[in-house]
């Protein structure tokens, strides 16, 4: 019997939730480790920034983090070329003590929308470097193959625009991504608002959601978390299931055989 | 002599990154890149530093 809680493999690691989730815009640090562990999500995103004299906020940080014991996915977050991105992910790699790497290498600062060209690069550089890639990518196919075909196991096709909330926007370029690529783990990634978008995701046989500013900058993250796990939930069963095919007219669902006041000229 | 430290003009005295370290007594998890190059731990003690150099120290923040 297969069941919602089914383990999976993300990369190399057998993880049971399906939601990966952000560390960032969290009204405190409380409230973030109290959302964290709400979404029983078991990967959970982080940065690097300069550090500044005398600052220990960023080890503060780290250690709540640590407590939480999650697979912690570090990200390039600000880069706007592949060398940046390339030493940003080096850097990370040292200070969180992991080979994963949510890559980001933004084209426009408008959409923040990623550079395609040296997303690509950057990925074959860092996969050669013995880096598990986690791309961030829009929902172009060609764009996906590509970083498919430099190494990357894990593609993640964003929904909409970073902090959007608009949830997934060209639902035929996302089904069409799924359908093109059957072996690549695919996380949707960015624009996901509300926890019906990550349904949505799950129903269409995406393997995962990563989303931050919808926990975060609800009203109630923690409340909101725990709306997110049972979403993401329920959009995976949905998946395993199997949807019904879609109509075009009507069919009753109650069995009209024996119907009270039924006559043969009706 | 003179380095850019974060992109900020910084004087010191030390002639390795090794040495950097101790002078700015930094602490906790890091990590740095030396004129846009990530250079480990283990190699801090074997990297001098010039000057004009341009260094990035880096800690762990909130990311999404």
């Amino acid at each position: 019997m297969t069941t919602n809680n089914q383990a999976w493999l993300l990369a190399d690691k057998q993880i049971n939730s399906r939601l990966l989730i952000g560390s960032a815009l969290y009204p405190s640090p409380d409230i973030m480790r109290q959302a964290i562990q709400a979404s029983a999500s078991q990967v959970v995103t982080v940065s690097i920034r300069r550090q500044n004299s005398g600052d220990q906020s960023g080890q503060a940080f780290w250690q709540i983090i640590q407590s939480l014991g999650c697979h912690i996915l570090p990200n390039t977050a600000g880069c706007r070329n592949a060398q940046e991105a390339i030493t940003t992910a080096q850097m990370a790699r040292e200070i969180f003590g992991t080979h994963w790497i949510k890559l980001e290498v933004i084209g426009d600062d408008y959409t923040l929308q990623p550079d395609p060209f040296d997303l690509v690069k950057a990925a074959q550089v860092l996969i050669e470097d013995g880096f598990e890639v986690f791309p961030y990518a829009s929902d172009d196919l060609v764009l996906c193959q590509r970083l498919v075909d430099v190494g990357c196991r894990i593609v993640m096709p964003w929904a909409s625009p970073i902090g959007s909330g608009k949830g997934i926007m060209n639902p035929y370029n996302m089904e069409l991504i799924r359908q093109r690529l059957p072996n690549t783990t695919l996380i949707v990634d960015a624009g996901i608002g509300k926890p019906s978008h990550a349904t949505q995701a799950l129903e269409m046989g995406f393997d995962g959601v990563l989303l931050n500013s919808a926990v975060a900058l609800a009203d109630d993250p923690v409340k909101m978390a725990t709306a997110f796990k049972h979403a993401i939930e329920a959009g995976r069963f949905g998946y395993e299931a199997g949807t019904m095919p879609q109509r075009d007219f009507a069919s009753a669902s109650t069995p009209v055989l024996g119907t009270p006041f039924w006559h043969q000229n009706h | 002599m003179i380095l850019l430290i974060n992109d900020k003009p910084t004087e010191t005295k030390a002639q390795t990154l090794a040495g950097l370290v101790v002078e700015l007594n930094i602490e906790g998890a890091f990590a740095l890149a030396l004129n846009q190059n990530f250079v480990p731990k283990s190699q801090y003690a074997n990297t001098l530093i010039n000057e004009n150099d341009r260094i990035e120290i880096v800690a762990p923040m909130q990311g999404g």
